[in-house]
């Protein structure tokens, strides 16, 4: 582990003069001019454009980075605690009730909008334009690195950290200026084809070759960060052009795709062009939905959930289409998702004359996994009063102990709905927009249910019984009659979604990580052989070849990079020292056991 | 099997459980080799010479004497020899490895409970008919079998054997705390679940796991190993001049001196620890880049969005960014060392509460606890 690239680098940097890749003034790896000197250099002489020069030298600093991005990390946890507006507005509202005194705190702390806040904003835009004052620097830089040569070689290639010499003993009569430019000559021809970019630096009768790999690494980080900037970019401009719209189909029932129509709810981004969604239409034919048997592992369990739709687009034939979880339909650039599903009993209220009132096939809420679900049926007119049913349907309906009904699986085994009765002001009138899900049973007198001790309705499909008072009838049609499937119609909730940034965010999100695996793992590194010609202790021609290399950052495998760099050449010049038909030297050269400083 | 009485399912859970108690048994190896890997290199130094903590001594008295540093200098001297020869130790390939028995014991144990750990899951996988990481027990599971097997395959290439006791640790605990407190029975996937990226994402989550778990140890390591050199640079300071002796810790005190922890003496220096344990992070840091993004896929596909601050995917992030400071800070000046080495710890922590704590108690759409 002989990385320990502070030391190396800097023992690098006096002697190779400059510093690639930039990096922040603070990286681990720049020279060590304190910024506390520069401070107050700044304070004491430089006027406003000093100040701006320092904070933004700050802003750009690694500290600075490192910092937000904790920052950024600490901010995000409160969202996880506290139920968000976007994600869970259910929770919200239920925190609101649970905790009236501390909403309106918590809330002004936009403490249920973590990530929308003002202060997790601030981070991350901070955090962003610290990186891009980071990054066009850099990337300017090494642009230029690129283009350049690799770096004179060190006048002491002995002070860097990893470094091996052998000395090689030459015949007698040898030109040891030109064994020197030879041997070099082998290492430049070795480097260069083991991928580095190398140069030749010769004074005198020194020899000496400089090469440098691995620009990929900074290329990479350099992808890395901007692929960053590109998510950023890509989800807030593919914010503006997205929509997501939510609609309920029932059994046999239609949806248009179009606002004014089909939507239950409808939330364009901002440039969403919403007079001119994509002109097609979805019929429901049948949602089936598998339950694990009753007496197996899991039993009641639902799954295999699929809409069978039909398929209407402008100039088509109508054709098949199936929505599953996990499989969403792609339909004109629109991917139309499965979000819920349950039961729409068909009923049907008739006043005390006979006549109809009311008609429908009602969605009711699920409450639960065996699928007890809670509808809400509102007669404004036509009966002598305005009514309200508040019901409960009970697929597969048994007794609890209490004689109250509960549901005890999901499927139709035996259906049972029970209504309670409600007459007075349904609180419609004033336009007020009320919840179709919902009755507001204030302004209303309670005429069947157990709060009042008379038992509520209670039908199973087919079943006709009479409302209380006279006021006439209520019927729990069974579907079958009109050629459904079942006996109750079922109901689906799509979500219909375009996104326009997504494929964008992804595209974008595989950049950074293929840069941050180049960035991670290609190592940087310069290599040196120097060759120099000298006189041993014996007084016989000797060639003493330097090996030398110097990590760019975490290079755990520099070490072993000049020992096999010495190695494979030590091997090479001896067998061109001995196919000369010269004296093979012995020691070092023939027998490459390189001395480690 | 009707007639057996013993399914499929069953013949897992006693494997799981074969496993806790042999790696249970691993532990204890390791602990053995750790106690008695210092008490054997001190055996070797006091053959031949004091031990570091008599020298400084030495040292001391010789330095308030007026002789100079001496003594103290080659204590510092001794510990970087001591910290290059384990970093040698290491880096040995696996034939040339030190003989600890103890820790030879752990590795079989280590290995023989893998087997088991191994046979457990992939029967568990064979009865569920699907992968066997769709629930917390499951994830638990695989999750643990992935720990070991990395720390196993980390062993051909460096002699981290004296992680051994931690990483059995820890998978014993999580395994037998899930298999107490997540068993849950075999039963048919939810929906959401029925894609290839539960295969992909889970899985590369539960690798990130093993290799951050790695890095973890080695930053705590980090941490105590720089405690004791700065311990031992202060005695010698305190060697050196009499002035400051007052204020220096005396020698006595260092960690190894006192007996606790001597087995750092084994361990290479806080700078290779450091080294060591930014490597894994930097693989574990890519497998949970590709877990957000291959995560984002999926819950595009069941969720019709990509992103939405679900509670889970806040921690992934967390964690992320987490990491990707740890990564800056090893690169920012005053940063390196114990400071990025706490990130490290931090970033596991969250790990493990995203785990633990936010599987079980906070809401959100990821409820593929299989726990109700
Ligand atoms: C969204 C915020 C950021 C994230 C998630 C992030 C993440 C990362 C990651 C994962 C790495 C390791 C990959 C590599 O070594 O190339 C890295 C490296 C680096 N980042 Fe960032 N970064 C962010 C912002 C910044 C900013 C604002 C700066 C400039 C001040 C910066 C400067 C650097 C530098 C210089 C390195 C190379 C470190 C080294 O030498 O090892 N980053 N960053």
């Amino acid at each position: 582990m002989s990385s320990s690239r502070s030391e190396a680098t800097r023992t690098g940097r006096g002697e190779s003069g400059e510093s690639d890749p930039l990096r922040p003034d603070d990286h681990a790896d720049s020279a060590d001019a304190g910024d506390a000197g520069r401070r107050g250099a700044a304070s004491a002489r430089l006027g406003v454009v000093g100040w701006l020069r320092w904070g933004w030298r700050q802003l750009t600093s690694m500290r600075t980075a490192l910092v937000l991005l904790l920052l950024l990390a600490i901010a995000a946890i409160p969202g996880s605690i506290v139920p968000q507006r976007t994600a869970d507005p259910n929770g919200v509202t239920q925190w609101r009730t649970d905790n009236p005194d501390l909403y309106p705190v918590l809330d002004g702390l936009q403490l249920f909008d973590v990530y929308t806040s003002v202060w997790f904003s601030a981070i991350y835009i901070l955090l962003f334009i610290s990186l891009i004052g980071c990054v066009i620097p850099r990337t300017k830089h090494h642009w230029n690195a690129m283009k350049a040569r690799p770096p004179r070689t060190p006048v002491r290639l002995s002070r860097l950290d990893d470094h091996v010499e052998t000395v090689v003993e030459l015949p007698r009569d040898a030109d040891a200026g030109a064994v020197a430019a030879d041997a070099v000559a082998l290492a430049e021809a070795q480097l260069r084809s083991s991928g580095y970019r190398v140069e030749r630096y010769d004074t005198g009768t020194t020899a000496s070759v400089s090469a440098e790999r691995g620009y990929l690494r900074e290329t990479g980080n350099l992808v890395f960060h901007g692929a960053l900037v590109g998510v950023l970019l890509s989800v807030g401009i593919g914010g503006g052009l997205t929509y997501t719209g939510q609609t309920v189909i029932t059994e046999g029932d239609s949806f248009v795709n179009s606002i004014g129509l089909g939507y239950t709810s409808f939330n364009p981004g901002r440039f969403v062009d919403v007079e001119n969604l994509s002109p097609y239409a979805l019929t429901l034919d049948r949602f089936d939905v598998t339950y694990t048997a009753l007496g197996e592992a899991g039993q009641g369990q639902a799954g295999d959930f699929a809409a069978h739709l039909t398929v209407t687009e402008p100039g088509q034939q109508p054709h098949p289409g199936v929505v599953r979880v996990n499989h969403p339909l792609e339909l004109a650039g629109d991917r139309i998702y499965l979000m819920g599903n349950g039961y729409a009993p068909t009923i049907t209220v008739r006043d005390a004359a006979g006549e109809i009132v009311f008609r429908e096939d009602v969605e009711f809420l699920p409450q639960d996994a065996n699928m007890t679900s809670l509808g809400v049926v509102k007669v404004p007119d036509g009966l002598p009063e305005q009514m309200g049913l508040v019901g409960f349907f009970y697929p597969s309906a048994a007794s609890l102990h209490s004689g109250a009904l509960t549901s005890a699986f999901g499927d139709l085994l035996n259906p049972v709905l029970t209504l309670d009765v409600y007459v007075g002001d349904l609180g419609i009138d004033d336009g007020t927009p009320r919840s179709v899900y919902a009755l507001d049973t204030g302004g209303m007198e309670q005429l069947t249910g157990r709060a009042i001790d008379v038992d509520s309705l209670e039908l199973a499909p087919g079943d006709t019984v009479d409302l209380p008072n006279g006021l006439g009838t209520v019927t729990f049609e069974d579907a079958t009659a009109d050629g459904a499937p079942e006996a109750v119609k079922r109901y689906v909730s799509l979500s219909v979604h375009r996104d326009v940034g997504a494929p964008f965010v992804l595209v974008f999100a595989i950049l950074a990580l293929a840069g941050l695996l180049a960035a991670l793992f290609v190592p940087r590194r310069r290599l040196w052989v120097k060759a120099t010609p000298e006189t041993t202790a014996t007084g016989a021609e000797a060639l003493r070849i330097e090996y030398a290399g110097l990590a760019r950052g975490e290079d755990p495998a520099i070490a072993a990079a000049v020992a096999d760099l010495a190695r494979s050449h030590g091997a090479a010049v001896a067998d061109v020292l001995g196919s000369d038909d010269r004296p093979v030297p012995d020691g070092p050269a023939s027998d490459p056991d390189p001395k480690v400083d | 099997m009707p007639d057996s009485g013993l399914s499929l399912e069953d013949v897992s859970f006693l494997l799981v459980w074969t496993a806790v108690a042999i790696y249970a048994l691993a532990f204890i190896a390791y602990a053995v080799d750790l106690a008695r890997r210092s008490d054997l290199a001190v055996k070797a130094k006091d053959a031949a010479q004091p031990s570091a903590g008599q020298r400084v001594l030495v040292g001391a008295t010789a330095s308030t004497a007026g002789s100079g540093r001496g003594g103290a200098g080659s204590a510092i001297d001794e510990m970087r020899a001591q910290e290059a020869a384990a970093l040698a130790d290491l880096e040995a390939p696996l034939g040339a490895r030190k003989r600890y028995v103890w820790a030879r014991i752990g590795t079989s144990l280590t290995v023989l409970g893998f087997l088991f750990h191994l046979g457990g899951d992939v029967l568990r996988g064979i009865a569920a008919g699907r992968v066997p990481w769709a629930n917390n027990y499951e994830f638990a599971l695989t999750g643990t079998l992935l720990i070991v097997a990395v720390y196993l395959a980390v062993l051909l290439r460096y002699d981290l054997r004296f992680l051994g006791s931690f990483i059995t640790g820890l998978v014993a605990v999580f395994l037998g705390g899930a298999a107490l407190a997540f068993h849950v029975d075999v039963t048919p996937l939810a929906d959401p679940l029925k894609s290839v990226w539960l295969v992909i994402h889970v899985f590369v989550a539960s690798l990130a796991t093993a290799f951050l778990a790695l890095a973890f140890a080695l930053s705590v390591l980090q941490l105590l190993q720089e405690r004791r050199e700065r311990l031992a640079q202060s005695s010698s300071l305190a060697a050196a001049g009499p002035a400051s002796a007052a204020e220096a810790a005396p020698a006595a005190d260092a960690p190894d001196a006192r007996g606790r922890m001597r087995f750092l003496r084994t361990i290479p220096s806080a700078d290779a620890l450091e080294s060591l344990a930014y490597r894994f992070a930097i693989i574990g840091f890519i497998f949970w880049t590709f877990t957000l993004i291959a995560g984002s896929i999926w819950a595009n596909d069941a969720w019709g969005r990509y992103w939405g601050f679900d509670t889970k995917e806040v921690w992934t992030f967390v964690i992320w960014v987490l990491y990707a400071g740890y990564i800056h800070a090893r690169a920012t000046r005053g940063w390196r060392g114990s400071r990025s080495a706490w990130l490290s710890i931090v970033g596991f922590s969250a790990v493990l509460f995203n785990f633990v704590i936010v599987n079980m108690f906070f809401k959100g759409l990821h409820a593929y606890s299989g726990l109700s």
